[in-house]
C-alpha cells in the first residue's frame, strides 16, 4: 500500500447547537453542535472543497491517475458523481475518476483502492440525516476529507500494517429511495461489532509487529456509538493516545469521519508516530500507520487545520433551517417561477466554464468571464487562452440582497467580484449574513450545488466571504 | 460611423393609449382593440387606411398575427418587435423610418403587455435552454446593484440616498395621483414609501415599476402630410437605439453608477435634433423609471445633472411637476405602470398630449411659454448589459 502523501477537509460553515432540536420538540437533541451542509451542498461540492485543499498542498509535481469518490449520500445514482468533481477539480480526462457507493464501508474500500499503487486521489463525503428527533439526526454530520495517495518518498504517513474483517448482521440499514436509515437495538450493535474490531485491530498490530503500547494516536470511528466506545476502551492505548472523535462539534460524518479524524491526528503528529485508524461498519477495516519526517514541512503547504476550519464556522442555525435545507421541511415558496433546469447539451459546451471555472484571457490582458471568442478590447476571435479562477480571490465591486428570488434559503445575496488579477463576474454569494456584506469585502470561490430542477443538479461556483482555508 | 436621424421628417397624428393597470377583464387582443381604435380615431383615420404595423410585445405573442388575427388586417406588413423593456420604442422607430424611406404613407406602431396572467410577483422572462451558471436574480435585484455603487462613489450617506429614491418614487405618484390612465393614481406619503417591505438591497416596495396590463399605439405619416390629419402634429426629432456589449457584468472598469448605453444613446439623440442643452431646452422627459435608482442615474446620464449631483437636484425638486425639468409628469412606470411592449408608447404619449396642452390637471407650464419639445427615454436588461432608446419629439418643425 501507497502512503499518504496529503489531504484535504472540508467543514462546512454551519454548525447547529443539538439543544435547538429540543428546545423545538420538547424532546430530543442533546449537547454539542453538528455541522451542517448549506442547502447549496451536497456530498459532491463538499467533495470538491476538500480535494481542492488537498491538491493544494499536494507535493509538487503531484498528478493524479485515479479518483475514488465515497459517500452513502449520492447525489446521483445511475450517473458518476465523481465525473462531476473531477471536472470541477479540472483533472486530465485521461484521470480516471470513479464511485465508491453505499455503507460507510465503501469508504475504506476507496482508500484501499486508492492506496493499492501511483498517485490516486480519495475523496470521501457525507451528508447525514435521520428522523426528526431521533439519534441519527442529532448524531450525524456532514463533512468531507480527501486523501491524496502516493510514492512513499512523498508521503507524510506509511502504512506498516493493515486488516479487514468482513461481518454480514442487520445492525443499520436504508433501501434505495428512503430518506433516513434504521437501526436494531443498541446492545445488538455492541454485541456484534466488539469482537469483530477487536479482531481486526489485533491482526492489523501483529501485521505491523506492534502492540497496543506503541500507538502514539488511536483513531475509532463507527456509526455504532456504543460499539466504538468500548473498542476504544478496550484497545488498551495511553489516555492521552485516544484522538477526540470531534462528535461532540461537528457529530459523526459516516463516511468521512475517519479520515476527517486522521485530519485531525495529522495536523498536530510529529515525525516517526503510530497512528491507527480503525472504521467500524459491517465488520473493521484497520490501518497501522507511521508518519515520516515530511510531516514537519506539511504545516507550511496545508491553508488550515481542522481546528481552525471548525474555529471559522458558526453554531448558530435554526433548527428550521437546517430542517428546510435536508427537504424535510417544505416551506411556502416566493410568487416566482422556479428555476429552469439546466440543459445538458449547453452544459457539456461550457464544462470548462460550469466546472473547471476557466475564463478567457485575450491578447491585451482583459479576462473574460464567462469565457468569451470574441476580445472585449481588440475584436480579435478565438484568439484567448484559457484561465482557471477557482483559486482567485475576489472583491465586492457591489451586491444587493435580493427577497423576492426564487431559494430555498432566502434572501439571495448577490454580488458583483472583481477579481485579483482582473476579471469580473456577478454571482451568488453563500454562507454569509446578509447585512454584513460591504463594498469592497474579500471573497473566495465555492463550489456549490445552485438548485435541482427535474432532479438534474445545477453546481456552479458561488463567492464566499474568505475563510482563511 | 453614420446616424443621420430623420430629423422633422415624420409625425406622430394620432395616439391612443389603455388605462394600465391589473386587467382581469381584458386580453392582450382587448387592449390592441382599444389602443388602436382610439389611436385611429385621434388620426381621425380608419384601420385600411393604415399601410403597415410594427407590434412591440414582449411576452405576449409572437409574429404579426399577434396583432392581424384580433384586428382583423387583411394581408398587410405586420411586424413584431421585441427588445426586452425598450420593445415599445422600437416598435416606434422602425414604424418611423419605414415611413421617412417612402415605403408606405401611414404606419402604425402599437405596444401591448399582458403581465397580469403569469399568476407571479413581478416580470417573468423565459430565456433559451442554457447551462445554468448566469446569476438570476430578479429585475429589483440587479438595478439595486446601482444604490450602493452611487452612494458608495459620491460619499452620499445611506440613509440620505433612501431619501432621494423614496423621494423620486414620491414624485412619480403624486404625478400619477393627476392621471386616469395610471396604474396608482393616489400619492403615498414618504414615510410610507422609506418603510415598505424591501425587495432588494434597498428597494421597496413602492421603488419598483407597477407590474401592469396595457397597450399605446401611434399613427405616423411623414412631415409634409400631418397637417392632413390634425392640426396639432408631433414632429419626430431624433431616434436613437443602442445596444451595448454587455460588458458591465465582466468588465472592472464599469462602476454600475452609469448606463453607458443610455450616455452612448442621449448624445446620438441630442446631435440629431440639435439640442445642445437638454435641461434648458427640453420642456420635460419620460424617463424609464423602472426602478428608483434607475431614474436617479438617469438624471446624469441624460445630461440633466452633472455626474454625481443628481441626487442633489432630485431633493430640490428640479424634476417635479413643476420643477425646472419635469420627468414623468405621467407617473412614470412607477406610478403609470409597467407593461413592458407598452411603455415605449405610452411615454410618446404623455408627451404628445403635454407638447398638444392636452394633459389637464397635470400639464406642464412651460409648454404655454413656449418650450416645445420633450424626451422619452426607454431601456431594457440591466446595468451594464442593457439596451437604450432616446427619443426627441417637438410639436413645431425647426
Amino acid at each position: 500500500m501507497t502512503g499518504i502523501v496529503g489531504y484535504g477537509v472540508y467543514l462546512p460553515y454551519w454548525r447547529i447547537q443539538r439543544s435547538t432540536i429540543g428546545s423545538t420538540l420538547g424532546s430530543g437533541g442533546g449537547k454539542g453542535a453538528r455541522s451542517v451542509a448549506s442547502y447549496d451542498e451536497d456530498t459532491t461540492s463538499m467533495g470538491v472543497e476538500s480535494a481542492r485543499l488537498a491538491l493544494k498542498a499536494a507535493p509538487s509535481g503531484y498528478e493524479p491517475e485515479v479518483l475514488w469518490f465515497s459517500t452513502s449520500n449520492p447525489a446521483y445514482l445511475d450517473k458518476t458523481n465523481a465525473t462531476g468533481i473531477h471536472a470541477a477539480l479540472a483533472l486530465p480526462d485521461s484521470v480516471g475518476a470513479y464511485d465508491v457507493l453505499g455503507g460507510v464501508r465503501s469508504a475504506t474500500g476507496a482508500a484501499r483502492a486508492a492506496g493499492s499503487g501511483g498517485a490516486q486521489v480519495a475523496v470521501f463525503s457525507d451528508v447525514r440525516t435521520g428522523l426528526p428527533g431521533g439519534a441519527d439526526e442529532s448524531a450525524g454530520g456532514d463533512a468531507a476529507a480527501t486523501l491524496l495517495f502516493g510514492a512513499n518518498d512523498d508521503a507524510i504517513a506509511v502504512p506498516i500494517g493493515t486488516a479487514s474483517v468482513s461481518a454480514e448482521f442487520v445492525d443499520r440499514w436504508r433501501t434505495p429511495g428512503d430518506q433516513f436509515s434504521k437501526v436494531w437495538e443498541d446492545r445488538f450493535g455492541e454485541h456484534a461489532y466488539v469482537p469483530v474490531a477487536e479482531e481486526a485491530i489485533s491482526r492489523a498490530l501483529k501485521s505491523s509487529g506492534l502492540s497496543s503500547g506503541d500507538v502514539d494516536h488511536l483513531i475509532v470511528t463507527g456509526l455504532q456509538a456504543r460499539a466504538v466506545g468500548v473498542v476504544r476502551k478496550s484497545f488498551g492505548a495511553q489516555p492521552d493516545a485516544v484522538a477526540d472523535d470531534l462528535t461532540g462539534q461537528i457529530g459523526n460524518t459516516g463516511s468521512a469521519h475517519w479520515a476527517v479524524m486522521l485530519a485531525d491526528v495529522l495536523d498536530r503528529a510529529r515525525p516517526n508516530q503510530v497512528i491507527v485508524v480503525a472504521s467500524m461498519s459491517d465488520g473493521c477495516d484497520v490501518w497501522v500507520l507511521r508518519t515520516t519526517d515530511k510531516i514537519v514541512g506539511y504545516g507550511d503547504r496545508r491553508a488550515a487545520t481542522v481546528r481552525q476550519q471548525l474555529a471559522s464556522t458558526r453554531d448558530d442555525l435554526s433548527y428550521a433551517s437546517f430542517l428546510t435545507w435536508r427537504g424535510f421541511l417544505h416551506r411556502e415558496p416566493p410568487r416566482r417561477p422556479e428555476p429552469e433546469r439546466p440543459a445538458a447539451p449547453p452544459s457539456l459546451r461550457m464544462n470548462t466554464w460550469k466546472y473547471g471555472f476557466y475564463g478567457s484571457r485575450d491578447e491585451g490582458g482583459f479576462l473574460h468571464m464567462p469565457p468569451s471568442r470574441v476580445s472585449m478590447g481588440s475584436g480579435e476571435i478565438d484568439h484567448m487562452e484559457p484561465v482557471r479562477m477557482a483559486d482567485v480571490q475576489a472583491t465586492i465591486a457591489t451586491f444587493t440582497v435580493d427577497r423576492l428570488a426564487y431559494s430555498m434559503s432566502p434572501p439571495v445575496v448577490a454580488v458583483v467580484l472583481d477579481f485579483d488579477g482582473g476579471g469580473r463576474l456577478q454571482c451568488e454569494l453563500t454562507d454569509v449574513d446578509p447585512t454584513a456584506v460591504r463594498i469592497g469585502d474579500r471573497v473566495e470561490m465555492t463550489f456549490r450545488r445552485l438548485y435541482t430542477q427535474d432532479g438534474v443538479h445545477n453546481y456552479f461556483w458561488k463567492a464566499r466571504p474568505t475563510r482563511g482555508n | 460611423m453614420a446616424s443621420r436621424g430623420i430629423r422633422d421628417q415624420v409625425a406622430i397624428v394620432g395616439m391612443g393609449c389603455t388605462n394600465f393597470g391589473e386587467h382581469w377583464d381584458k386580453s392582450a387582443d382587448d387592449m390592441l382593440i382599444e389602443a388602436s381604435s382610439a389611436a385611429l380615431a385621434s388620426a381621425g383615420i380608419d384601420l385600411p387606411t393604415v399601410d403597415a404595423f410594427w407590434l412591440g410585445t414582449m411576452g405576449s405573442g409572437l409574429s404579426g398575427l399577434t396583432l392581424s388575427r384580433p384586428l382583423k388586417i387583411q394581408n398587410k406588413p405586420v411586424t413584431h418587435v421585441e427588445n426586452f423593456c425598450a420593445t415599445g420604442s422600437e416598435a416606434f422607430r422602425n414604424a418611423c423610418y419605414a415611413v421617412a424611406c417612402g415605403a408606405y404613407d401611414v404606419a402604425m406602431a402599437i405596444g401591448v403587455e399582458k403581465l397580469k396572467d403569469s399568476g407571479f410577483s413581478g416580470l417573468v422572462v423565459a430565456s433559451p435552454a442554457n447551462d445554468g451558471t448566469s446569476l438570476t436574480v430578479t429585475a429589483p435585484a440587479s438595478f439595486s446593484f446601482l444604490a450602493p455603487s452611487y452612494a458608495n462613489k459620491y460619499g452620499v450617506p445611506d440613509a440620505e440616498l433612501k431619501d432621494v429614491l423614496t423621494r423620486i418614487a414620491w414624485k412619480n405618484h403624486r404625478n400619477g395621483a393627476l392621471n386616469s390612465r395610471a396604474q396608482f393614481r393616489k400619492e403615498v406619503p414618504k414615510e410610507t414609501i422609506a418603510c415598505s417591505p424591501l425587495i432588494a438591497g434597498p428597494l421597496g416596495i413602492f421603488d419598483c415599476s407597477g407590474v401592469s396590463d396595457g397597450s399605446a399605439a401611434a399613427i405616423i405619416v411623414r412631415a409634409q402630410d400631418a397637417y392632413k390629419y390634425t392640426d396639432k402634429p408631433i414632429f419626430v426629432k431624433a431616434l436613437s437605439f443602442v445596444a451595448g456589449p454587455a460588458s458591465g457584468p465582466m468588465d472592472p472598469s464599469y462602476d454600475y453608477t452609469t448606463f453607458t448605453e443610455v450616455v452612448a444613446s442621449a448624445e446620438d439623440a441630442y446631435r440629431q435634433a440639435g439640442i445642445t442643452d437638454p435641461r434648458r431646452e427640453l420642456a420635460m422627459a419620460e424617463v424609464h423609471d423602472c426602478f428608483t435608482p434607475t431614474e436617479l442615474v438617469l438624471m446624469e446620464d441624460l445630461g440633466f445633472s452633472e455626474r454625481g449631483t443628481g441626487w442633489k437636484d432630485v431633493l430640490a425638486g428640479v424634476f417635479d411637476l413643476d420643477g425646472e425639468l419635469p420627468v414623468n409628469p405621467d407617473g412614470g412606470l412607477k406610478s403609470f405602470g409597467h407593461p413592458i411592449g407598452a411603455s415605449g408608447l405610452r411615454m410618446l404619449f404623455e408627451c404628445w398630449l403635454q407638447l398638444r396642452e392636452e394633459a389637464g390637471a397635470r400639464q406642464i407650464a412651460s409648454i404655454a411659454l413656449g418650450k416645445n419639445k420633450a424626451l422619452t427615454h426607454n431601456l431594457g436588461g440591466s446595468p451594464g448589459a442593457c439596451v437604450s432608446f432616446v427619443s426627441v419629439v417637438g410639436s413645431a418643425l425647426d
